[in-house]
């Protein structure tokens, strides 16, 4: 697999990183104890709550807020150990875009390109060359001279991404950079970074609180929860077997629904692209001769494949319940036997 | 209204002193903001948010600010006579009225230009750091040109601001339309012609703010 060759190249390695907030008040820690490998030319998705240090990890990957402990290793060198002038040059291999796109207002969208190559003293006639590729991968060639507040959100994130793009950098760190648009310009926006991570090779790191987005391009995906990583893996694998209960909470987010039932005998399983639903609980029915209630079902597209998610009740009989296990086993399908408890 | 008192030679005063109070007003404003325009962005840069922070010069900076400012103008156009007679060479007349205008209107001016660079998208200077900006080059690329449209309209305010300062240092022989108002109006007791230099003035405050707003909104980028 392609994906064992990448994860060879390592290029951020997250070490042992904290981060506390002190002020007179007192003092927050927005970060514990992280530990995390994004490996060259993938696009890797950090996603939590609000408030759970998503943003506060992201901008302590390019020292934007420099970790109270741990460091961050950027292709083999320690951002601790640079002196401000050093990180300054080192930040231009690190592209960053952000949920209100932070554009210049008072600059066209292709000065606003040319800013950091501006700022990097590259000669103004190549800024404006390399500007203008720029545009033209974004697909906004045609509105070089409009000012941001002439642009669409999702005109404003394009030029956003090609100003982070400008000084040909490694990695592109988006922080909620699409929960400011609607669902179809977030579509558009994904596609288009999925585009720039295939085509320039350039590795993403996705901050977001929706799943969709994960589900939409990550490969592998980080869980944070109250400052700590809760889990970490490829996004499928975290999809059919999530073991964190905010894991589940990311993936069904209508999982309230299911606090309506009160069930003692529930079984979640899951699907893969292969099977279906329908087949499976008709032949479990008819194999295991007892009824089972479907509590709750879903469907979710995750990077190209169909993953289903479905509640079961089962039945009150203890030899009905272990058949329907036992089948379930044979079968090879995935499952948590789970208690669904009403919360409040 | 009695016409003949406006004889050729006040009509003659008149138009001089207009000539000298847009001389003192707008010379004074310039000099103003060599001053003023450092002190302010210093503000912003130095505090503990900003982008080169250093609260103890903060403070110390702040302080100052605040003691210059809270001396009334017409105190401060006394105290500073025996400066301004070492510099200019004499107590009277306009330019010897620049002195004050312009140790009165930094302090001020600075405390408009903090707050016209405090409105800059603090977003914005973030993506600055992403790429790598130096403080300075996130001062003079990001902040100044993005707060212009907001630091012009402050300089209209500052002008026109400065502009009553002129009238007033009138009272200590300080030249243009000041001057004239307290001679014929008060010593003289014409008020006709005070009235007509009140109206002069309203009218070069009223061109000075219409300017400032129109160059502003004609410059802002982020007007449709
Ligand atoms: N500059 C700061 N000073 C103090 N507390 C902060 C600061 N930045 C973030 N925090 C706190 O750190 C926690 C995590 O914030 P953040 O990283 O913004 O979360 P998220 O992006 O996941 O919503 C929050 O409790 C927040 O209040
Ligand atoms: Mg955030």
């Amino acid at each position: 697999m392609d994906s064992i060759i990448q994860r060879k190249n390592e290029l951020i390695r997250i070490e042992g990183l904290g981060k506390t907030f002190t002020s007179k008040s007192g003092s927050v820690t927005a970060l514990k104890n992280i530990n995390l490998s994004i490996y060259s030319g993938e696009i890797f998705g950090i996603i939590g709550l609000s408030g759970a240090g998503k943003s506060t990890l992201v901008r302590c990957i390019n020292f934007l807020e420099r970790p109270t402990e741990g460091d961050v290793i950027f292709d083999g060198e320690s951002l601790s150990s640079l002196t401000p002038a050093q990180l300054r040059i080192r930040r231009r291999s690190m592209g960053m875009i952000f949920q209100q796109f932070n554009l210049l207002m008072q600059r066209t969208a292709l000065a606003n390109i040319t800013f950091p190559l501006e700022i990097a003293g590259v000669p103004k006639e190549r800024a404006l060359e390399r500007a203008r590729e720029l545009l033209q991968i974004v697909g906004l060639a045609d509105r070089e001279k409009a000012y941001p507040s002439q642009l669409s959100g999702g005109q404003k994130q394009r030029i956003a991404i090609a100003r982070a793009l400008a000084t040909e950098p490694k990695v592109l760190l988006c922080d909620e950079a699409t929960s400011a648009l609607d669902p179809t310009t977030t579509a558009s926006i994904l596609a288009l970074i999925k585009d720039i991570n295939r085509k320039l090779g350039i590795t993403v790191i996705i901050i977001t609180h929706e799943m969709s987005v994960i589900e939409e391009i990550c490969s592998r995906v980080a869980i944070i929860d109250h400052s700590k990583i809760a889990e970490v893996g490829d996004v499928d694998e975290i999809f059919i077997r999530p073991k964190s209960e905010i894991a589940r909470k990311l993936i069904f987010p209508e999982g309230p629904r299911e606090t309506l039932f009160n069930g003692e005998h529930c079984v979640r399983i899951v699907f893969d692209g292969k099977s279906s639903f329908e087949p499976v609980i008709a032949n479990l029915i008819l194999e295991c001769q007892t009824p089972v209630n479907i509590l709750y079902a879903n469907t979710k597209n995750v990077n190209g494949t169909a993953l289903g998610q479905m509640l079961l009740q089962l039945p009150e009989s203890e030899s009905s319940r272990k058949r329907v296990l036992a089948y379930l086993t044979v079968k090879g399908i995935p499952f948590t036997e789970e208690t669904i408890r009403q919360e409040d | 209204m009695d016409l003949s008192i406006f004889t050729p030679e006040l009509l003659k005063a008149i138009g001089w002193g207009i000539i000298e109070t847009l001389y003192m007003t707008l010379f004074s404003t310039l000099l103003a903001y060599v001053i003023g325009l450092p002190v302010g962005i210093l503000l912003v840069t130095t505090a503990k948010d900003g982008v080169t922070p250093l609260p103890w010069f903060n403070a110390i900076l702040g302080f100052i600010v605040n003691l210059m400012r809270s001396i009334p103008f017409i105190i401060l156009l006394i105290l500073v006579l025996p400066f301004t007679r070492l510099v200019v060479g004499t107590t009277i007349g306009s330019t010897a009225t620049v002195v004050p205008l312009v140790i009165s209107a930094a302090p001020f001016i600075a405390r408009m230009v903090e707050s016209s660079l405090r409105e800059v998208d603090a977003g914005v200077i973030e993506a600055a750091h992403s790429m790598g900006a130096t403080p300075i080059q996130i001062v003079w690329k990001v902040m100044l040109p993005e707060a212009t449209p907001s630091l012009i309209i402050g300089s209209a305010i500052a002008v026109t601001t400065i502009l009553g300062y002129t009238a007033m240092s009138g009272f200590v022989g300080g030249g243009g339309l000041g001057t004239i108002a307290v001679n014929y109006g008060y010593y003289r007791y014409k008020t006709d012609v005070m009235l007509v230099t009140v109206l002069l003035l309203v009218l070069i405050v009223q061109v000075f703010q219409e300017l400032g707003m129109r160059i502003s909104l004609a410059g802002d980028k982020r007007a449709r």
